[in-house]
């Protein structure tokens, strides 16, 4: 026999059960029962100030940490605000657990106030969802979902509880076993499937490792290395996989896909083979996917059986964790290599010499007004690659990962799958919360700062002294970028007139933060120093840059990566290279 | 595009169904016929499920099904080698004039009345897909008034029975306390 205590009791004991530490959520109606055990709690409970905060900051702070981030809002609205964090986080997979309240079990189904069905509107977008409404239930959906959000592909999972389990009373017995039949991750890799990747890798003359999200997740960053310097060959990484490789390492290609590298999207393009590592084929990064790297055997790594094969068939599938099976293909392949050791010498030198024509870069704005890349170029020279930059979601994204030197893993944090505008600040205040000591830069958009910022109250309020650089182009300048070039400049509703309101620094000051200001190229230095030495209050920098400013490269939705423009109307010179 | 059949064996559980269905029609699968019923087992409910696919992407079907946490097991059922059946009951007109005639069709099929008025015979009948659509054209003349219709259900032949791979259930062990690294 456990211990009697109420549902909300069992509730709050389960959590603590589960290591949790912290969590970020907003009382209401239904939930209210487990917000008074959740008062005497060891477990720090941040109040935000709105729920899709809540769901954006537990991300932050599993993607920072590798542990289980943890919401709690109540039923209906409440729960229907964390629909877009939970999608997020599936798409990005990331470890989540979501804890919602809901009406009394008597009450499910009469439409009650407050009442949604929460379970069947993130039943596509969970890894797994509960309704419990028998308190005696509660400890074995907390252990389940602790569990499935952390192993195998990680993932989000949410428990509903209606507020008559809360308020029951129950044993507290936490299992000391799980029995899920019908969930097995597989771990361990297949050793024929390692031994035909390493064949395959010996038998390519153009092999290219093409590094996904999966690397981080898999904390794979030294196998990675190893593996990298083993091979002698090109490294991508994708938008979720910035940091898993370092970007100083000369094997580095940098980021693939729509607004990828040169170097990256051709070597990827003329590739005889790609080791895919927990990369998932996605269109952002394929382009036309039937143009896609046609000449390339694929190796492809992952956890998730599902990935592999659903967009490009797979040569050789390897299903196992990726520090697992990056650890096995080392000994595998220099096995195959002391058979026969791989001449890659001309590949590397003509793709050296690809990277080494079309680096990234970007043209100052002629008028002598202030370039988004500049600033946030500037932001990681002056800050530094032991810090963490967390984006929203567009252009200044898309600058955030090329212009950023990442070097550590779990130091990059954006919205890669769903693409979820105003991710940023509650994403960087739960990166914070999960590295108290470790300075997080939030680089946002202006339309993105708009639709979260409120968080940056409950920052101010609770010690988590983040910082913040708006990259204000008054527009969303993505969606704006995109009729510049594809809609004959008509900006339809795309002008945010953020220069003139709202006023970014008062805004800051009314929130608690400090606001700063920089529309001059020569003041972006001192004021990045001025944020950076201010450690107790979080910072708000509106950087009022050009708006005509584009990202390049750029791979137009639906073309082909051989298509890759540098510049409006510009290709590489393809004549001039030998691939 | 070409049909095929899987059994399925799902943890008997609310809002299974609704998983299944859900992730059909997110991922744009075409769902044939589905029927879901309980096993031997209590704990576990069985569905068949004929869906219509290019054969490349079946694999994909039953990986992301694989996916969800309450599906414990999925086997295709290939024609050959598994007995498959729908059951139909239908509503046909019918008098005293062409009763002879029906006979004879529904001994064919061996199908049987369950109830009939002055009018109409009501006819039930099981049996493989094909079975099926030939008594229905068969019936046609008469006129057919009202049709339900089953999805199949199907079973390996032999003595090979799919719950056996279910019975050997891995436990997890849980942290006693501090976030288990389940990954690692």
């Amino acid at each position: 026999m456990g211990k009697k205590m109420s549902g909300a009791s069992s509730l709050v004991k389960s959590l603590e059960s589960a290591g949790v530490d912290v969590m970020f959520g907003i009382p209401g109606g239904a939930i209210l029962p487990a917000y008074d055990p959740i008062f005497d709690s060891s477990i720090r409970h941040i109040l935000v100030r709105h729920e899709q905060g809540a769901g954006h900051a537990a991300t932050g702070y599993a993607q920072v940490t590798g542990r289980v981030g943890v919401c709690i809002a109540t039923s209906g609205p409440g729960a229907t605000n964390l629909v877009t964090p939970l999608a997020d986080a599936a798409m990005d997979s990331v470890p989540m657990v979501a804890i919602t309240g809901q009406v009394p079990s008597n009450a499910i189904g009469t439409d009650a106030f407050q009442e949604a069905d929460i379970r069947g509107i993130t039943m596509p977008f969970t890894k797994h969802n509960y309704l419990i409404t028998d308190p005696d239930q509660i400890p074995r959906a907390i252990a389940e979902a602790f569990y499935i959000a952390s192993s195998g592909r990680p993932g989000p999972v949410l428990v509903d509880i209606a507020k008559d389990a809360l308020q029951k009373e129950t044993d507290f017995n936490w299992p000391k076993e799980l029995s899920l039949p019908g969930y097995r991750p597989q771990l361990e890799p297949v050793n024929q499937s390692i031994l035909d990747a390493a064949a395959l890798i010996a038998q390519s003359s153009k092999p290219v490792l093409y590094v996904g999200g999966g690397a981080i997740k898999a904390n794979a960053s030294k196998e990675l290395l190893q593996l990298a310097e083993l091979l002698g060959i090109p490294v991508v990484t994708t938008l979720m996989a910035r940091g898993a490789f370092p970007d100083s390492h000369p094997l580095h290609y940098g980021m693939p896909g729509m607004h990828g590298t040169v170097g990256a999207v051709t070597a990827l393009q003329k590739s005889d083979l790609l080791i895919t590592l927990g990369a998932r084929f996605d269109d952002r990064v394929t382009g036309k996917l039937s143009t896609f790297a046609v000449n390339a055997k694929v190796i492809h790594a992952d956890i998730d059986p599902a990935e592999i094969g659903k967009n490009r068939f797979a040569d050789v599938p390897v299903v196992g964790d990726l520090k697992r099976t990056i650890a096995a293909l080392i000994p595998a392949v220099k096995a195959e290599f002391a058979k026969k050791s791989p001449d890659y010498s001309a590949w590397n030198a003509s793709m050296n010499k690809l990277r080494a024509t079309y680096p990234l870069g970007y043209d100052l704005p002629k008028d002598g007004s202030l370039s988004p890349q500049y600033v946030i170029e500037r932001l990681s020279t002056l800050t530094g690659p032991e810090a963490i930059y967390v984006a929203g979601v567009g252009q200044h994204q898309m600058w955030a990962s090329q212009f950023v030197k990442y070097e550590n893993p779990r130091t990059w944090l954006n919205s890669g799958g769903l693409g979820t505008m105003g991710y940023a600040v509650p994403a960087a205040m739960g990166a914070k919360v999960g590295a108290p000591d470790t300075p997080v830069w939030a680089i946002d958009g202006d339309g993105c700062f708009q639709m979260t910022n409120q968080e940056l109250v409950t920052c101010a309020l609770n010690n988590i002294p983040i910082k913040v650089a708006i990259i204000n182009n008054e527009s969303l300048g993505m969606v704006r970028q995109w009729q510049t070039l594809f809609y004959e400049g008509r900006y339809s509703n795309t002008s945010l007139e953020s220069k003139r309101i709202p006023d970014f620094v008062k805004l800051a000051d009314a929130m608690g933060c400090i606001g700063l200001t920089c529309d001059r190229p020569e003041d972006v230095d001192s004021i990045i120093k001025k944020a950076n030495s201010i450690n107790d209050q979080p910072v708000v920098v509106d950087f009022r840059v050009f708006k005509d400013a584009m990202v390049w490269p750029m791979v137009a939705a639906g073309t082909s990566n051989d298509d890759i423009m540098i510049a409006r109307e510009m290709a590489p010179d393809w004549d001039s290279q030998e691939l | 595009m070409s049909k095929h059949t899987l059994a399925v064996l799902v943890e008997n559980s609310p809002g299974v169904l609704a998983r299944v269905a859900g992730l059909f029609s997110r991922r744009a699968y075409n769902i044939d016929s589905l029927a879901v019923g309980p096993t031997e087992n209590p704990e576990i409910s069985r569905m068949t499920i004929v869906i219509n696919v290019e054969s490349h992407s079946l694999e994909q079907v039953i990986r992301q099904l694989d996916k969800l946490v309450n599906v414990i097991h999925i086997a295709e059922l290939k024609q050959d080698e598994s007995v498959q059946a729908e059951l139909i009951l239908v509503k046909i007109s019918a008098t005293a004039k062409n009763r002879f005639d029906v006979d004879a069709v529904l001994e064919t099929y061996d199908a049987v009345i369950v109830d009939e008025s002055s009018e109409t015979l009501t006819i039930e009948a099981t049996g493989d897909a094909a079975k099926i659509s030939d008594l229905l054209n068969a019936l046609e003349r008469f006129g057919i008034r009202e049709l339900a219709q089953s999805g199949l259900v199907g079973i390996e032949r032999g003595s090979r029975s799919l719950a056996e791979r279910t019975l050997s259930v891995q436990s997890i062990p849980t942290a006693e306390s501090g976030q288990a690294d389940y990954q690692n």
